[in-house]
């Protein structure tokens, strides 16, 4: 289990990151939702430490990740798969060596060995047959499968996804969120998830923290996040007159519907 | 720029690329690309530059030497003496900052402002070392190979050019080549070698690691390493000039 204790964060005088604290839950998807510049990905960059903390704690199965020594902090990131907004494939590399390369740096497995594990991602992430083309020869979703191919290559105990659907169409991020949810479960891991997709939120948020101005504002899930419970999130999530007369609209049907 | 802030920072990533490797294998094969990207791939420019420039030395100095007092092997003994102690050590690292330089800034740099090193990072990986010491060590064992090219070709290319100019006799040129060898110089020579070697990778990978924006600073970042990496070259040739020849 991941647990963050107080996280603070500034960059110069602006503070970004202000007192936020959660659980994230294992085997769940776990969502950190939130408008652009809200502070999302620093609190991911902090959980992962490309950032340095200003205050606070990131535990991982209750070890303080900030303070451990090179070597500790070394043993957690190997259990840590990343899918990065872009994908952050390597591009000298085909998808199979992106994917193989975890395997070659922190396994003695066998070439054989490697290449079945390889393949075996692929599968699992539907790019079977793909395994010589470069970065640049895929479409963006086919980056973001690939990237996650690489992800889940050292079978990792957390997953960390920044904006998964970024540029790819309502289709496609369905498909990336299913498979990240699918992924979850299949291997139990600690997913978390930074989006403001709302189509992602109602289909995957088992566990979400909304950010608003650095603070954690809310924490729910998909089942409670469309009520009218805070301000802040409904304006988050009805974003558009449009979606928000719907809101409106769905209410006065669920009145006269329980009228006795 | 602050200097002092540049070479604090220089050294702990030189602290960082010269750990131990995480997986000797990995960085073998990272090794023997990198000799292909650094070395191999120089080859051609190397070898056009140092024919042209020993016919151009042999014209040169067969148009200064018209003293009847000066023999006319000093043609191929001047020739040999720039090529072995100037021009292949320090002029072609100079031309190989340019091409070898720019590539590793640029090369690195992308991979940091596209997130492929944070993505190394946060795997587990030692990003400065798995990135940067393939580098070194390639340059620092192909470059010794591509200098030695560049003499023979260097030579060879005075001689050809320079009988085909009318400029000496063969025999003269094949007489003034041979004469007063010391094999000292040479030692001098491929010590600046590896030096420059070392420079050229370091500076340009310390620039590329440290890009901080988009494609823009990827240009600068490219930019500074071929300014630095010249400017270090000049400073380093130098001292060990002083160093091995001022007696």
């Amino acid at each position: 289990m991941i647990e963050i204790k107080n996280l603070n964060k500034t960059f110069g005088d602006r503070h970004v990151v202000k007192d936020v604290s959660f659980n994230f839950h294992p085997g769940k998807t776990n969502l950190i939702i939130g408008e652009s510049g809200c502070g999302k990905t620093t609190i991911l960059k902090l959980m992962v430490g490309l950032h340095q903390l200003d205050g606070g704690q990131i535990l991982y199965d209750g070890r303080d990740f900030p303070v451990l020594p090179p070597a500790g902090k070394q043993e957690i990131r190997q259990q840590i798969g990343m899918l990065f907004q872009a994908g952050a494939l390597f591009d000298s590399q085909t998808v199979e060596e992106n994917v193989r390369f975890p395997l070659d740096m922190f396994t003695n497995l066998s070439r054989a060995e490697k290449d079945d594990r390889v393949n075996f991602c692929l599968a699992k992430v539907k790019l079977e047959g793909r395994n010589h083309l470069y970065p640049a020869e895929l479409s963006g979703g086919m980056k973001k499968r690939a990237a996650l191919a690489r992800a889940i290559a050292n079978n990792p105990k957390y997953l960390f996804c920044d904006e998964p659907n970024s540029g790819l169409d309502p289709k496609t991020s369905i498909i990336i969120d299913t498979l990240i949810k699918d992924l979850t479960e299949e291997f139990n891991m600690t997913t978390i998830i930074i989006t403001h997709d709302m189509n992602s939120v109602v289909e995957i948020g088992e566990n979400i923290m909304f950010i608003y101005k650095g603070e954690n504002w809310w924490t729910g899930n998909k089942k409670n996040i469309l009520q009218r419970s805070n301000e802040e999130l409904f304006n988050f999530v009805f974003a558009s007159d449009f979606m928000k007369s719907i809101f409106s609209a769905a209410n006065e049907n669920a009145k006269h519907s329980f009228k006795p | 720029m602050k200097p002092f802030f540049h070479l604090g920072r220089y050294f702990m990533l030189m602290g960082r690329v010269l750990s131990k490797p995480q997986k000797a294998s990995v960085y073998w094969r990272q090794i023997i690309h990198e000799i292909n990207t650094i070395g191999i791939t120089s080859l051609p420019i190397v070898a056009i530059i140092s024919v042209f420039m020993g016919g151009i030395i042999t014209i040169q100095a067969a148009f200064g030497f018209t003293s009847p007092l000066v023999p006319l092997y000093a043609i191929g003994f001047t020739t040999r003496e720039s090529i072995l102690l100037e021009f292949s050590p320090t002029i072609v690292c100079l031309i190989l900052a340019g091409k070898v330089g720019s590539n590793i800034a640029s090369e690195i740099g992308s991979m940091r402002i596209t997130e492929q090193i944070d993505a190394l990072e946060i795997m587990g990986v030692n990003s400065a070392g798995y990135l940067i010491f393939p580098k070194i060590a390639a340059a620092v064992l192909i470059f010794p190979f591509l200098i030695a090219i560049s003499m023979f070709l260097g030579i060879w290319g005075g001689y050809f050019m320079g009988v085909a100019a009318g400029a000496c006799s063969s025999y003269e040129y094949i007489f003034g080549i041979q004469a007063f060898f010391d094999p000292w110089k040479l030692y001098y020579s491929f010590t600046k070698v590896l030096v420059f070697a070392y420079i050229i990778t370091s500076v340009s990978s310390y620039f590329g690691y440290y890009t901080n924006g988009g494609a823009l600073e990827v240009g600068k970042s490219s930019t500074n390493a071929v300014v630095y990496s010249s400017i270090l070259i000049l400073l380093f040739g130098l001292i060990l000039t002083n160093l091995f020849l001022n007696q």
